[in-house]
């Protein structure tokens, strides 16, 4: 007897038939293969690029201040936020509420960002300025 | 052994997320709104000192928005649930027991560590989140969970403690629960504190001292286990395995009402759309398929409610055969006449999907249907959730039922063609 507002959808209906399959035949295991012992993993590209997944973040270059460093707008950049910014790092950084990659420099205690394009002035850090390092850029992707 | 909880609570955390990837907003009044653009959910610190209070409708203060040049954005749960899984994969590199309490919050279990300076943990707890997420985290330590919390919120507000306090000495403890008020003491809800001031407790000391047989009078069990963790007599384990899903609801109240069985059809076949590829994500089946709608729940007359169950013969999380039963039983319980204002589907009797004993009358072609399934979710996730979907759910957005969100950030870190970009 169906409950009320429940319903089991099994409807019987004689009158069309379903035809089933009959298993004649006995099922036997797979085989080995030969190359079995010798498998070695896949090549994973997220774990070549990525070492610090929670800190990793990819951006999307616009423009061309880093073109002579081989990034070019439209290319994908890999940033991981925990590594530390060094000398000579290509790093994501906040510029007055602005994301911008660049070179960093630091020398004798002063940082300074640093394009890679004829036509781009380097940005020397002072205090005034709203700055803080955003990542670190470890690897690009550019397709041709 | 003495138990060490940590409690890390994120600040303004979905604020926060969008702070990371748009940093102009960073000092700013910024308000998040919850679906359907209805109620701030989230407030930056500036935006709470403008006045605009946690879940206040966001027509009412649409004049304060505009005054103080509040930025007002629509939830993006895209981006705040993988930036929340960013932050707890954080926390386990500290220790390997997180309890994830909610999208913002996690237990930490300190218990095993000896001889550690807390304080100093916490503060590199603390660092590390905001280095490698980007999101501003506070952290309380105590004995028991309660207190824990108890101390985060105090780390929050405090300049002094700058986000990070351990309470473990209890002859900081004192001064800290004199300091909280009993409606900021985790499990005493706005009732239960009305109750207690009329009693004359008004701080988190008061009701640790306060009798037990009075306290289980009025607030049963639970009200005691709250004041013996407030006495550091930690009665709630730490759970750091989920518990198994009991069953997944998807509905939504319609910000107009809607009234014909074309809108709820659509709106039906949506929610299993999506509650189908939450039980594809988890790979379990649901054995009972529930649906409900209603009318307003406020208004005088005109009210109507209603839900039906139906038993699925084959436990499946297969879209297309869900939504027909789901629109069958919706012609069951559909009223013309009325106005409703939320419907739902809920699926439970959930079963691990590789252990469905099928049918032996089963017409469904079953493994058709599951390369089928992972062709769509496949589309799905690379294309953007949405792309593929069942002709009932809606071809075009249809305004009546769909939620509205009106200034929603891009998924900064779920799609490719949403990226923040740099230049």
């Amino acid at each position: 007897m169906p409950k009320k507002n429940r319903d089991a959808p099994y409807d019987p209906d004689p009158s069309d038939p379903l035809e089933r399959p009959l298993f004649v035949s006995p099922v036997t295991a797979g085989f080995p293969s030969p190359a079995e012992h010798a498998i070695e993993g896949k090549l994973d590209l997220n774990k070549h690029l990525i070492q610090h997944p929670a800190a990793t973040f990819f951006v999307r270059v616009t423009g061309e201040s880093m073109i002579d460093a081989g990034i070019h707008p439209g290319d994908i950049a890999i940033v991981d936020r925990s590594l530390e910014p060094v000398d000579r790092k290509v790093v994501i950084a906040v510029l007055d509420g602005e994301l911008t990659i660049k070179r960093l420099r630091i020398k004798d205690g002063e940082w300074t960002l640093l394009p890679e394009n004829k036509h781009f002035e380097p940005v020397r850090i002072t205090d005034e300025m709203a700055f803080e390092i955003w990542g670190v850029v470890t690897s690009v992707i550019h397709l041709l | 052994m003495a138990r060490v909880f940590a409690l890390v609570d994120c600040n303004n955390f979905y604020v926060s997320c969008e702070r990371v990837f748009n940093p102009k907003l960073v000092g700013k009044p910024v308000v998040v709104l919850s679906n359907n653009d209805g109620c701030v959910v989230s407030r930056s610190n500036e935006a709470k000192e403008a006045g605009i209070r946690m879940g206040v409708p966001a027509f009412e203060v649409r004049e304060l928005f505009e005054s103080r040049g509040v930025y007002v954005y629509s939830s993006n749960y895209a981006l705040y649930g993988d930036m929340s899984r960013r932050v707890m994969d954080t926390l386990s590199d500290f220790t390997p027991d997180v309890e994830i309490y909610s999208i913002d919050e996690a237990f930490l279990d300190l218990s095993g560590f000896k001889r550690i300076n807390l304080s100093e943990y916490g503060r590199r707890i603390q660092t590390a989140v905001k280095q490698r997420t980007g999101i501003p985290v506070s952290i309380g330590m105590a004995q028991t969970k309660t207190l824990a919390k108890l101390a985060a919120h105090l780390a929050k507000k405090s300049r002094k403690a700058d986000g990070v306090l351990d309470l473990t000495a209890s002859s900081h403890q004192d001064r800290a629960l004199a300091h909280t008020e009993v409606e900021d003491i985790w499990g005493i809800g706005k009732n239960y504190a009305e109750m207690l001031r009329k009693k004359g407790v008004e701080n988190a000391r008061q009701l640790r001292d306060a009798d037990d047989s009075l306290v289980r009078k009025t607030m049963g069990v639970s009200g005691l286990r709250t004041v013996h963790e407030l006495r550091g007599i930690s009665c709630y384990a730490a759970e750091t395995a989920p518990a198994p899903q009991k069953g997944i609801t998807v509905s939504r109240s319609f910000k107009t009402a809607v009234e014909t069985l074309g809108d709820l059809d659509e709106a039906i076949s949506t929610y299993v759309s999506q509650a189908a590829e939450k039980l594809r994500t988890e790979h379990v089946a649901a054995g009972v398929l529930v649906l409900f709608l209603r009318t307003n729940r406020f208004q005088e007359s005109g009210n109507y409610a209603n839900s039906h169950t139906v038993d699925l013969p084959v436990p499946t999380s297969d879209t297309s055969e869900l939504i027909r039963y789901a629109r069958a039983g919706l012609r069951e319980i559909y009223r013309e006449g009325f106005r409703y204002k939320k419907a739902g589907v809920m699926m439970q009797d959930l079963v691990p999907e590789n252990r469905i004993q099928s049918d032996l009358f089963d017409r469904v072609d079953r493994s058709r249907s599951e390369k089928l399934m992972q062709t769509l979710d496949g589309l799905n996730a690379a294309m953007g959730s949405g792309t593929l979907k069942y002709a009932s759910a809606g071809v075009t957005p249809n305004p009546i039922w769909r939620s509205v969100a009106e200034s929603r950030s891009p998924s900064y870190t779920t799609r490719w063609d949403q990226l923040p970009e740099v230049s």
